[in-house]
């Protein structure tokens, strides 16, 4: 696997790497490297298959994150490669010609953070929203209590406890005190 | 007098089905649903004892909670000592089981079954999640309150209730079925224009006709 | 015997029958409850449904074949009965027998389906003329070994009406069907698997992927009609079964005990084999049952 990054890192730019366990690495490229990288890593380094793609919010740098999940089935090793885009301008290249599924998770990522994905099949659909009006809700800044509390009837009467307060006074005082936690070992 | 007259005949006049094209408006039914009043005192105790003893639910899970019926039809919880079975087809059945949170894109299938089944017909609500929201209070595509949809006849709390709990509702239920109170039926057809209001103010994308009998 | 008198029997034999045949649902179902391990629905759960779709206060109705739809269904099972003897030599039970009932009692079988079909046809559901579909290409098949164990009976018996066969079978137990001409009753004892609609060949009712099929749409009384219907028309084809392989009945008693153990066999096959596909079905019903009512035919006319 190190054979393999040290061959990409003569390719091209790898910004971040990090060895999470054995059979998890994640890599962050340019964007606009993507394609191209991709292409290589599934022609060229067995990872054939595409377990899923996710968009994270960075809302304090201003950045979305794309990650696409790579697995391989020679090597039994999982491939996170994440790409940063601008948050203001949310467009990329869709990838759908290399990985045929990657379609239904542009048009879901398309639908929650509104990043845009020219080219690929069927995006504008609705996914799982229907008939959608509000900025889309997965992004940081959609306030969904308060769409919520505008939107659907509250039944007054709501109490909201602390968890661990509320667990201290009824059942596990001890527990709470000195609590066991895995970080113990 | 003279505004109450107006607003019955505000009451008789038909739907407008707006959702639908005029090709399809034709297809389906503008009229409204009506009240339908309790006959004569011992022949509708009758009535009623023989629709709580035979209560069929409609096979339709809703939300998480449709995991909770499975075991019930088991040996170990069997319903069917209730005279409870599941009927696949709204038109036959009688109990509409929701089964936890209903989001916006089942709201719309949840009004549109229930519509569909024929009076008299109940409503149970499992779950917290159908009361005030549960824990997806604060969620964006997750309704909050079910009786401001469609009336509901029993609430069963809990996160996940357990199958014991279910059927303590279904009991419950045949209680109040037998006192003749359970009228959720003529309750949505006096009310039916403060139902629709709620449940066109959600659903934007109205495609279906406004009553679907 | 005035025409009165036979009317008002008919109409006790009917109900009689009626009740016999939802009384036998109920405990079947207790039966199936009781293998399962559960306690079961009380045996007079059917005749609370019956009561309880009655009781609806609104139904839906998609037009006048809708209406007519279960009233033929209804029509077929009370004209199945309605020609059937139901108790050899009894006067309250003869119904309207007469000569070659047997081919009018045939008709009736098929005729309630093909009304249900227009029926339920109207009703719009894409999932009714599905049922429909199976239902009827299921028929056409499970007639074929029962009409080839009838022809050995009319050639054995020289006769198509159903008293004269019950006639020829008493005395002893060796004068019945089942030991003169044992093809023709195997033959017809798995078309009935067919006709009883449970488990192998149940897939016309298919509860899992076609919603319950034909009757999908139907509704409050129309439902309760068929309903009605389920329970006299199990009644009577159990006591057309009786009636031509085995030996009939003298008394009430005898009738319930020999009903009762001959839908036992289709319960059983039930419970015990799993679903056929529709294509397969029909398959198996023009092989091995076809064969074995043609091998009856020759059994009779030849040996």
């Amino acid at each position: 696997m190190e054979d393999f990054l040290n061959r990409l890192k003569q390719k091209v730019e790898i910004r971040e790497q990090i060895k999470q366990r054995d059979d998890l690495y994640f890599i962050t490229i340019k964007k606009e490297q993507t394609e191209l990288v991709l292409r290589y890593i599934k022609d060229n380094e067995k990872f054939k298959h595409l377990s899923f793609m996710q968009a994270v919010d960075y809302l304090d740098d201003s950045k979305f994150m794309l990650i696409y999940m790579l697995y391989s089935f020679s090597r039994k090793v999982s491939l996170g490669v994440s790409v940063f885009i601008d948050r203001k301008e949310a467009i990329m290249t869709s990838m759908h010609n290399i990985w045929p599924h990657l379609w239904q998770y542009q048009r879901e990522i398309k639908e929650m953070y509104g990043i845009d994905f020219p080219s690929s099949p069927r995006v504008n659909e609705d996914f799982i929203l229907e008939s959608w009006d509000n900025m889309p809700p997965m992004r940081r800044d959609f306030d969904t209590l308060k769409y919520s509390e505008e939107t659907y009837y509250q039944r007054p009467g709501r109490k909201t406890n602390d968890p661990k307060e509320y667990m201290r006074k009824k059942l596990y005082n001890d527990f709470v005190k000195t609590p066991k936690l895995r970080d113990d070992k | 007098m003279e505004k109450k007259d107006i607003n019955e005949v505000e009451k008789q006049m038909n739907l407008a089905n707006d959702g639908l094209s005029d090709k399809e408006k034709t297809l389906f039914s503008d009229a409204r649903p009506q009240v339908v009043p309790p006959v004569h005192k011992i022949f509708e105790n009758f009535r009623n004892w023989a629709r709580a003893q035979s209560l069929w639910m409609l096979a339709f899970g809703t939300g998480c909670g449709a995991i909770e019926l499975r075991p019930l039809m088991t040996s170990r919880y069997d319903m069917s000592r209730y005279g409870i079975a599941p009927r696949p087809s709204p038109r036959q059945s009688s109990v509409f089981i929701i089964g936890g949170y209903a989001s916006l894109k089942t709201i719309k299938r949840i009004v549109r079954s229930y519509e569909q089944m024929q009076g008299p017909k109940f409503v149970i609500a499992l779950g917290s999640c159908t009361i005030n929201g549960g824990m997806y209070y604060d969620s964006y595509y997750t309704i909050n309150r079910i009786d401001h949809y469609i009336p509901v006849d029993i609430y069963v709390t809990g996160c996940m209730p357990r199958p014991e709990s279910l059927l303590a509702g279904f009991n419950k239920l045949k209680e109040r079925i037998r006192a003749g109170r359970a009228d959720g039926m003529n309750k949505y057809a006096e009310n039916f224009d403060w139902y629709k209001k709620n449940q066109k103010r959600i659903i934007k994308d109205w495609n279906m006709p406004d009553y679907n009998w | 015997m005035d025409i009165w008198t036979k009317i008002f029997y008919a109409v006790i034999s009917v109900v009689i029958a009626t009740i016999y045949g939802l009384a036998l649902g109920g405990v079947v179902r207790k039966i199936y409850a009781r293998v399962h391990g559960r306690y079961g629905p009380p045996v007079w759960q059917p005749f609370i449904d019956i009561i309880k779709t009655h009781a609806k206060r609104v139904a839906v109705s998609h037009g006048i074949m809708f209406y007519l739809g279960p009233v033929f269904r209804f029509a077929g099972g009370l004209g199945t009965y309605l020609f059937i003897p139901v108790i050899f030599g009894s006067a309250v039970f003869a119904n309207f027998s007469m000569a070659g009932d047997l081919l009018l009692v045939m008709y009736f079988i098929f005729f309630g389906q093909l009304g249900m079909a227009l029926g339920a046809g109207e009703g719009g559901h894409p999932y009714s003329p599905l049922g429909i579909a199976r239902g009827l290409s299921q028929m056409t098949t499970f007639e074929v070994p029962f009409a080839l164990s009838v022809i050995a009976l009319a050639i054995q018996y020289h006769t198509l009406n159903i008293t004269a066969i019950v006639a020829a079978q008493q005395g002893s137990i060796l004068n019945w069907t089942l030991f003169t001409n044992p093809f023709a009753v195997v033959a017809a004892m798995i078309s009935m698997l067919g006709m009883n609609m449970h488990s192998p060949f149940s897939i016309v009712l298919a509860p899992q992927e076609i919603p319950i099929g034909p009757p999908i749409e139907m509704n409050s009384s129309f439902l309760a009609t068929l309903q009605t219907n389920r329970g006299l028309f199990v009644a009577a084809k159990l006591i057309l079964f009786m009636n031509l392989y085995f030996g009939g009945a003298t008394n009430l008693v005898v009738m319930i005990v020999k009903t009762f153990l001959i839908y036992m066999f289709s319960v059983f096959v039930g419970a015990a084999f799993p679903r056929f596909r529709p294509e397969q079905a029909m398959r198996f019903f023009l092989k091995w049952p076809t064969i074995i009512g043609i091998i009856s035919i020759i059994f009779v006319a030849y040996l």
